[in-house]
């Protein structure tokens, strides 16, 4: 039996492995070994930690309006640790932890934010695409990479981020159904945080679970724990294997909870209150794996307290390597624009670079 | 050589050009069985195999945001919406994504995509099946617009949309799809983007138009003979970049203008072309540039449809009022 066939959405149940308490549930098995276990956990700090200061540098106004990801590190550690290096990452806006785990530079990824699209410049052989922000708009792009992918004959599946607001829009459904018609190695993860910006799951939509929206299109469907991050992994593991091998396209929920704002310019207590948000606090994904890791010996305080020196010193590192870039010049806003500049482009960035002598 | 009609010189481009390339691929509805509603794609699915022209659910947002994919993961795809009033829901996709991943990526990922349509009236067609909305794309920044006016034209103008680096968007005038046929040369002839052509010359007045308005004009003109008024005819073949030089060129030489199109009145593209004009060449002009084009109103049903398209009565009483100012 697969893990999709177990959790079938119209069963009602969600895949847990590892407990709020950080104990496994009964007759589960850890799918990863201590060892990578503390490494994804090392990740998840740095990735906590490197989020905190971008909401801290937009505090202090040399960020711009940024989307924190507080709470869903688990989704997205969870499942890029079970892509390969030349899978594709199609991200929606809050996606610091799936974009530095397929190695981006936390420079470049600061500098997107800090306003400058060199940020959005993957290294050559990291497939991450940029930020999507029109809600959902990128599930179809995902499915038309992993489309080419089948097409060409290589072996790549593409993974697309989006929330549960997302699974409102047209472009969701589109996509979905493409996938399924043509059996596309894609991974749909929606990571649903219980709010698109101030609207609650439930105004969403009236579907008990979103991974059930995958049974009218004909994909595979699960609800995982979306704050465990060996549920989200062995959903994740399992979905690749399956689109790698020709058995097509999953939709994976991840049940989560963002703790913060939408974004910096958003104020959450106008729409939720402190009593909704705490019964969410002991579930959040750090929490249980440092019980689990300590349970095993390989956590304590000090442990934490050398992990966060280490990332705070390279977080350190990034924030003044990206201020230190300096401003583009007039030529980068329009020499990107198409492979060769046309005549109006050119007479447009001279007239700017006219006003600027 | 063999004289074609412009629905099978399209699909000749596109034959020589899947063969050359199998990176190229045909994707629409309706495209691979039944070889497309006007038959544009006719024979493809069989030739190619259906990996390669490939029919696609009905989702025309889907159609063109999973191309972009395709095309930023090194396919060359050529999609096909099968009217333009079905090309709305796509604006998304091609505004927010297709004309910006080149820059919005600093050039890592790139989308050489075509996305071709049947546009215009003048068929009798039902609602939403004769829109011009090439101004709309137009305004768009990172995709390029190309209209062809003869099958000759067309063969070309595709052959250097497929190979273009960037996505671009090909509106075929659907209305002259076989009512023109003339000598189309088998094999590799690229038409460049960007290049408007010289129809006709002539030194009283510059006629500008695209499409199946081209066909309009060179009429207008010839009627034009006879009140001993030389026209010069302007197809500007791409919409956007727009061949500036060409335009400002042969206004200098006229000194006066006129710009059809189908589209409504109201911010077309020749109220950008007049100001470009205004901007380069005020002091060539005799006579403020007319416009003879469609009405801000939606195009109506069959039986009043001929009140809103262009014709050549209403270019020639343009050149006329322009000559005469």
């Amino acid at each position: 039996m697969s893990l999709t066939e177990d959790y079938d959405p119209l069963k009602g149940k969600m895949l847990q492995i590892l407990k709020p308490d950080g104990t496994l549930l009964p007759g589960e098995k850890p799918p990863l070994s201590d060892e990578e276990t503390f490494t994804l956990y090392q990740k998840m700090v740095f990735i906590r930690l490197a989020d905190q200061r971008a909401l801290m540098l937009q505090r202090q106004g040399r960020f711009g309006t940024y989307a924190p990801i507080w709470g869903q590190e688990a989704c997205q550690v969870g499942s890029t640790c079970a892509l390969q290096k030349s899978d594709w990452v199609v991200p929606a806006f809050r996606e610091i932890g799936a974009t530095l785990m397929m190695g981006i530079p936390l420079k470049k990824f600061y500098l997107y934010w800090m306003g400058n699209e060199m940020g959005s410049q993957a290294p050559e052989g990291i497939n991450v695409m940029p930020v999507s922000v029109p809600v959902g708009s990128q599930t179809l792009h995902a499915v038309g990479i992993a489309w080419a992918g089948k097409l060409k004959g290589e072996k790549i599946v593409s993974i697309v981020y989006f929330g549960d607001g997302a699974t409102s829009k047209g472009d969701f459904h589109e996509a979905m159904n493409l996938a399924g018609v043509f059996k596309t190695p894609t991974l749909f993860f929606c990571q649903n945080n219980q709010y698109a910006i101030s609207v609650p799951r439930s105004l969403q939509t009236a579907s008990k679970t979103i991974a059930q929206k995958a049974i009218a299109y004909g994909l595979s469907g699960i609800q995982v724990d979306g704050n465990d991050l060996f549920a989200v992994f062995a959903a994740t593991k399992e979905a690749v294997e399956k689109a790698r091998s020709g058995g097509g396209p999953t939709l994976i929920e991840g049940v989560t909870f963002r703790f913060g704002p939408h974004t910096t310019a958003d104020d959450p207590t106008k729409y939720r209150t402190e009593e909704e948000i705490e019964p969410w606090r002991p579930l959040d994904p750090l929490v249980r794996l440092r019980l689990y890791l300590k349970e095993k010996g390989l956590w304590n305080e000090g442990v934490e307290q050398g992990l966060t020196e280490e990332a705070q010193k390279e977080i350190d590192q990034a924030v003044k390597d990206a201020e230190a870039v300096p401003v583009p010049e007039v030529e980068e806003i329009f020499k990107y624009v198409f492979a060769e500049m046309t005549p109006q482009l050119r007479e447009q960035m001279e007239y700017v670079k006219s006003t600027l002598a | 050589m063999a004289k074609l009609n412009m629905v099978e010189a399209i699909n000749l481009a596109l034959r020589e050009e899947m063969e050359r390339d199998s990176r190229i691929i045909v994707m629409g509805e309706d495209v691979g069985k039944e070889g497309g509603v006007f038959r544009v794609t006719d024979g493809l699915q069989q030739k190619f195999g259906a990996d390669r022209v490939i029919d696609t659910p009905l989702a025309e947002a889907g159609i063109v945001g999973t191309a972009f994919g395709m095309a930023v993961n090194g396919l060359h795809p050529i999609a096909e919406i099968q009217f333009e009033g079905f090309l709305y829901p796509c604006l998304d996709q091609i505004n927010n994504h297709i004309g910006r991943i080149r820059n919005r990526s600093r050039g890592r990922f790139t989308c050489p995509l075509v996305i071709r349509s049947p546009y215009g009236g003048g068929i009798h067609a039902p609602e939403h099946h004769s829109d011009s909305p090439e101004a709309i794309l137009a305004h768009i920044p990172g995709i390029k617009v190309v209209i062809p006016s003869t099958p000759y034209e067309a063969k070309g103008l595709l052959i250097s949309s497929i190979r273009d680096p960037d996505p671009v968007i090909f509106f075929e005038p659907k209305r002259i799809y076989r009512a023109i046929r003339e000598e189309v040369s088998e094999g590799d002839y690229a038409i460049p983007l960007g290049k408007a052509r010289l129809v006709q010359e002539g030194k009283d007045v510059t006629i500008i138009a695209w499409g199946a308005m081209v066909r309009e004009a060179l009429n207008a003109a010839e009627q034009l003979k006879g009140d001993k008024i030389e026209s010069e005819v302007i197809d500007l073949r791409t919409i956007s970049p727009m061949d500036v030089e060409t335009i400002i060129t042969s206004i200098r030489k006229t000194g006066r203008g006129v710009i059809v199109h189908e589209a409504p009145r109201t911010c077309g593209l020749g109220a950008e072309i007049i100001a470009l004009i205004n901007e380069k060449a005020l002091l060539s002009l005799q006579a403020p540039i007319e416009r003879v084009t469609g009405f801000d109103i939606p195009v109506p049903l069959p039986k009043t449809e001929h009140y809103y398209l262009p014709n050549p009565k209403r270019i020639v009483m343009a050149v006329k009022k322009v000559m005469n100012f």
